[in-house]
């Protein structure tokens, strides 16, 4: 086996879809309140971060949450305080430079929530927050696509792994925090430009990967048949 | 176990395909495909009965068709080993249970016999899993070991007996890893703690479609009304099961909507504080035509399967659970669940989706009432729950998991692994 960092994308070369598989893990680190939460955030690593904004989605979850991290669900099922679990859930991953910004927003909002309410300082729950991290295991999928259009039949029945790998996981990989599609796409001279502006139009983090397959499928279908 | 027949391999992954799906066994042997070869070895302590056994019944020959040269063995032990084995068990799940010294010599004895036997086998595999207190003491019976050890923990051991955890963890420690089914059920320990959830089998007795025909029997059989609704618990005559909750909140709901309810459960003749919650259960059931308490033997998989296959909806009002399979099995048949707020059950129930989470009596009561004067939200619920389990808790997921935590294993406490060729 080898390990290293190569793109899926390679312009001229043809797209190689990859797939990818989660392995969850506990830091040992738990919360039975707010302010525990708080401490256990200063703490863990920011791998547990990612695991909680996006490695969620590759674990075995109901595809319609209410809320699209796993710190705003439990804000709302765990302590059921609304407001906070409205605020946590609106913290938008690629809006930070890393995910120690995105830490930092996340203690923001706890500590914002700790001064308003001294409630939330001290309500304890009977359902512990478990902060976790996870280990991804990319691997080929064996399919190769020399041109944009060859995929289009394909989309449908890609992966939950390789939605995950090209559509999430690449915002956090790649330097221009894009899809591996759209980084494909932009190889072939400004042909795809349309379409590259309809992937963008996605918001990739609020759905479940099935759904973001829908509408990524969606997407390539209708530019390939208004092109035919 | 040894390597079973080719034929018989591609057979079985066949039929797993026609249920899971063609593209989960595709992932599953493209995850599988840098493994190919790797020696693996399952132990644990019985090779029939008990949900571990079942689990290995299928895991290992699946790891097998997938190229993986995957044995399972079985430690032996005297009635002292079991009984100490037992409590052991008991004690992680949160029993103040009190071990001897000589128990606990007779314990490591065991293991130090055992280990005889298979030490060649241990020390020379790349992967071995333990599952479960019973052999965890083998490790420590194999120094030169060469493969990655992993303690595979299937109790809920939340809140283990301090006592119980202290003496035990003193043999896990070494492991190069543990694997529990919660989070809640992670412990102080040295090394990286795997959450694997556990899984159900379509394919097994318990859970593979039956004939029409079959479900019908079991009106006459039991003497269920045919013209009522049926609501079912299926578990052990437990108190953290709630089975006085169950029948106030089936009265409850019965003032306004006429139904049938059926408890069944499996014997409980080594276990007296569940003999006298059936005995509870008995008395306050006594003389209503509408209420039938079930006691089944142990091995009434099929039965259970009709049972849940009938009823209209499904109750698992746990006050406290571990994951809670029977609440999978469930779904898998298609039912809307009503669940007690706890556990494993919130991960399998979602209100309004998959069925209820409830508190109270009174709360199942309510969501009885609603589900059964909506038959169509009623179906619309029973869809969603078997797409759900499809998706997320069926044998497949449980053992893509296991591949993935064996390539991480491999390549340390890197957070990602990117392959670039697989051969």
């Amino acid at each position: 086996m080898q390990i290293g960092n190569g793109s899926p994308a390679r312009p001229g070369n043809g797209f190689s879809v990859r797939d990818c598989a989660l392995i969850t893990l506990a830091t040992g680190e738990r919360a039975h309140s707010l302010k525990e939460l708080r401490e256990g955030l200063l703490r863990v690593p920011v791998g547990s971060l990612y695991h909680h904004f996006w490695g969620r989605l590759l674990r075995p979850q109901f595809d319609e949450p209410e809320y699209n991290n796993d710190f705003a669900s439990w804000a709302w099922r765990g302590l059921h305080d609304r407001p906070l679990a409205e605020r946590l859930s609106m913290v938008i991953p690629t809006d930070f430079d890393d995910l120690e910004g995105v830490r930092q927003e996340v203690l923001e909002i706890v500590h914002q929530r700790l001064d308003e309410s001294e409630l939330a300082l001290w309500s304890a729950v009977d359902q512990g927050f478990y902060f976790l991290h996870g280990q991804v295991v990319v691997f080929s999928a064996g399919l190769v696509f020399d041109h944009p259009a060859d995929i289009v039949s394909y989309l449908p029945s890609l992966s939950t792994g390789s939605v995950f790998f090209h559509f999430i996981d690449a915002r956090r990989r790649t330097p221009q925090r894009n899809d591996d599609f759209s980084a494909w796409l932009a190889g072939f001279d400004g042909e795809f430009a349309p379409l590259i502006a309809d992937l963008a139009g996605l918001d990739p983090y609020f759905s479940s990967l099935k759904e973001l397959r829908h509408r990524v499928s969606a997407i390539f279908q209708r530019h390939f048949a208004g092109s035919a | 176990m040894e390597m079973l027949p080719a034929q018989f391999l591609q057979n079985f992954i066949d039929e797993y395909e026609a249920v899971a799906g063609r593209g989960s066994i595709e992932h599953l042997r493209q995850l599988a495909a840098p493994l190919k070869g790797a020696r693996v070895v399952h132990v644990n302590s019985t090779r029939e009965g008990g949900g571990v056994a079942e689990i290995l019944q299928k895991l290992v020959p699946f790891k097998q068709a997938l190229g993986l040269d995957a044995r399972w063995e079985v430690i032996a032990g005297d009635r002292i080993f079991y009984a100490c084995t037992k409590k052991l068990h008991n004690g992680l799940q949160g029993e103040a249970v009190a071990v001897g010294d000589e128990e606990l010599r007779v314990y490591e004895d065991a293991n130090a016999a055992n280990a005889e036997n298979l030490r060649s086998l241990l020390e020379e595999a790349d992967f071995v899993f333990i599952h479960d207190p019973q052999p965890a003491a083998l490790l420590a019976q194999c120094p030169r070991r060469r493969g990655k050890w992993v303690w595979r923990c299937h109790i809920d051991a939340s809140r283990p007996h301090p006592p119980i955890w202290n003496y035990l963890r003193k043999w896990v420690m070494p492991y190069d890893a543990s694997i529990f089914s919660l989070p809640e059920f992670s412990q102080a320990l040295p090394h990286p703690q795997y959450i694997i959830a556990p899984s159900i089998d379509p394919l097994s007795e318990k859970n593979r479609d039956l004939p029409a025909a079959e479900v019908g029997e079991l009106d006459p059989r039991f003497g269920f009304d045919s013209n009522l609704p049926l609501v079912l618990q299926v578990s052990r005559y437990d108190r953290f099961k709630d089975p006085l909750g169950v029948i106030e909140a089936c009265r409850m709901a019965r003032k306004l909507v006429p139904l049938q309810l059926v408890l069944a459960g499996g014997g409980a003749a080594d276990d007296p504080e569940g003999d006298a919650v059936l005995r509870e259960v008995q008395v306050a059931t006594a003389g209503d035509p509408h209420i039938h308490v079930l006691l089944l033997p142990n091995s009434a998989h099929r039965t259970i399967n009709a049972l849940q296959r009938r009823a209209d909806i499904v109750l698992q009002k746990s006050l406290r659970e571990g994951f809670g399979l029977t609440v999978t099995e469930a779904l898998w048949k298609g039912k809307p669940v009503i669940g007690g707020d706890t556990g494993g059950i919130r991960l399998q129930v979602f209100d309004h989706y998959t069925g209820f989470l409830v508190r109270t009596p009174d709360g199942a009561a309510l969501r009885i009432r609603y589900l059964l004067h909506r038959e169509d939200l009623r179906r619309q619920m029973g869809e969603r729950a078997r797409r759900f389990i499809w998706e997320n808790y069926l044998l497949t997921r449980h053992l893509r998991e296991y591949l993935t935590l064996m390539l991480g294993l491999l390549h340390g406490h890197q957070e990602r692994l990117e392959a670039i060729e697989f051969s």
